[in-house]
């Protein structure tokens, strides 16, 4: 192992650090804006030129907020949860390949921590461990709502597991490949796989929703129902840890869909690489679009949706994708 | 170098993570610690370039461990201690001593005796996720097809227990009857 292979892997780890927790305050921005605009109101205005500054002004609070423990909580794990939500977030974002590879100084630079071959299962398993944040959360918390949230979240992630897993199955027969760069690099050639897996690109997309936690199936932290679920008791940075968490997954989750469905990063011109840019900026866009749009479902209705109509159509779609491929 | 310091780090960690799961009368300690121990666990398969077997074993493990965290929340209080029942500590110590020794000499004999030889070499050119695919579909189907069938009881079983009125047959009984027990599971839901 090198010294150039090191310094650039611990590179590349601070960088995207950097980025994506800057991201994450940056993204609680964007997304009171969008849900103004699209509920008629203004969001944002008083702190800075339109409103830019209330990210910094949310972080001085957050940061110096007093961490305040209660009384009954089991306290080790009480403390650990958010930290396990927003490490790993970030740990599944070492196998994504962000840009196509470029070249500076001479030297050439793959913007992906570890091109290691079985990328999306690694990314999808660690980003599911997240879940442990929620459930662990509520379930030191010693509050009832506290204790609903982590029970929801446990069926959620037993569940949606599922619907990732097999919808993700058919895209990744077609390819042979778990690497996310086999899959950019099949669709150069045979164009995007989301014409011929639309079902999988669907569900997956759906089953997406789930794994972050995101407004139609936000029932871990459902404000009108259950207070703020896992979040009730917590206060200051460790709240804050969760919404980085958060955030910072709904980012590298709007990153694997453009890359498995939507040609990726093609052929990794410039124009290749801003495309990716786009297509990630108009996933993030949607998840916020749909938080403005749509109302959230009843857990039992979430539970119906996932093992009645997904998991049946997953299933149906491999079988099929099979079938097409044998013959 | 790097290999070594993240084989013992992870022992390390691994063998102190069980450790709580085993010694603890928190509910929560002990799932927590089984989980992460379960999780460190995945790092031995990477070191060992066996990236698929690591990547399910972190899969499959959060999702098992999530279906006890489940059935903890039924059970108990998790935020409290659990008070054990204190059998005989000379038989418990006896018997994990005994299992302790005979795994560690199940695994030692092979290579003591330097019989340990791989009767599947691998494969040139084919990747980690082809080479378990290759064994299981060749060498370890039966076994593999048992455990597939077992899970297909098992789930039948599961739904059958769990469901209503799995006593009575559609199929055996007349149309009329069938459309009693219609109408009334709909007053029922509704």
């Amino acid at each position: 192992m090198d010294n150039a292979y090191l310094i650039e892997t611990v590179i590349k780890v601070v960088v995207i650090l950097l980025i994506f927790s800057a991201l994450a305050g940056i993204g609680t921005y964007f997304e009171r804006k969008v849900l103004a605009f699209m509920q008629r109101r203004l969001g944002p205005m008083n702190v800075g030129p339109f409103g830019l500054l209330q990210v910094g002004a949310d972080g001085i609070k957050l940061f110096t907020k007093e961490d305040i423990i209660p009384t009954n909580v089991v306290a080790p794990i009480f403390k650990i949860a958010p930290v396990i939500t927003a490490a790993t977030a970030f740990m599944a974002a070492a196998a994504i390949p962000f840009l196509p590879a470029f070249t500076v100084f001479g030297y050439e630079v793959h913007p992906i921590v570890a091109d290691i071959n079985i990328g999306i299962l690694y990314v999808l398993g660690v980003m599911a461990v997240g879940l442990f944040g929620p459930l662990l959360g509520g379930m030191a918390s010693a509050n009832k709502f506290s204790l609903l949230s982590a029970a929801r979240a446990a069926a959620v992630f037993i569940s949606y597991e599922v619907v990732t897993g097999l919808s993700i199955l058919a895209p990744i027969m077609m390819v042979g490949s778990l690497s996310l760069i086999d899959f950019n690099n099949y669709q150069i050639e045979n164009g995007w796989i989301v014409w011929s897996q639309p079902v999988a690109f669907i569900l997956f997309w759906i089953a997406a929703f789930a794994e972050t936690g995101r407004t139609p199936f936000h029932l871990i932290a459902n404000d009108h129902e259950i207070i703020d679920g896992f979040g009730t008791e917590y206060s200051g940075m460790r709240w804050g840890l969760f919404f980085i968490g958060e955030y910072a997954n709904m980012f590298f989750i709007s990153f694997v869909i453009p890359i498995i469905f939507l040609g990726g990063f093609g052929d990794g011109s410039v124009l290749g690489a801003l495309a990716l840019l786009g297509k990630m900026a108009f996933f993030f866009f949607f998840f916020l679009w749909t938080r403005a749009a749509w109302p959230d479902v009843r857990p039992d209705q979430l539970m119906w949706l996932c093992w009645k109509v997904l998991m049946p159509v997953a299933v149906i779609n491999v079988v099929i994708t099979g079938f097409v491929m044998m013959f | 170098m790097f290999e070594a310091v993240a084989f013992y780090l992870f022992a390390f960690l691994t063998i102190a993570m069980f450790y709580i799961t085993v010694t603890t009368s928190q509910a929560l300690y002990a799932l927590t610690a089984l989980a992460a121990g379960m999780i460190f666990i995945s790092a031995f398969f990477f070191i060992l370039g066996a990236d698929f077997l690591g990547a399910v074993q972190i899969i499959v493990y959060t999702g098992a461990v999530m279906a006890l965290y489940a059935f903890g929340m039924m059970f108990f209080d998790t935020t409290r201690e659990v008070k054990e029942k204190q059998g005989n500590k000379f038989i418990v110590v006896g018997l994990a001593t005994l299992a302790a020794v005979m795994v560690v000499a199940i695994f030692v004999a092979p290579i003591v005796s330097t019989n340990m030889t791989a009767f599947y070499p691998m494969v040139e050119g084919a990747g980690n996720t082809q080479e378990v695919g290759l064994v299981l579909f060749t060498k370890y189907l039966i076994p593999f097809e048992v455990a597939a069938v077992m899970l297909l009881v098992a789930m039948v079983a599961g739904i059958v227990l769990a469901g209503k009125k799995m006593d009575l047959s559609l199929t055996l009984m007349s149309a009329e009857q069938a459309k009693d027990i219609d109408d009334k599971d709909k007053k029922v839901l509704s």
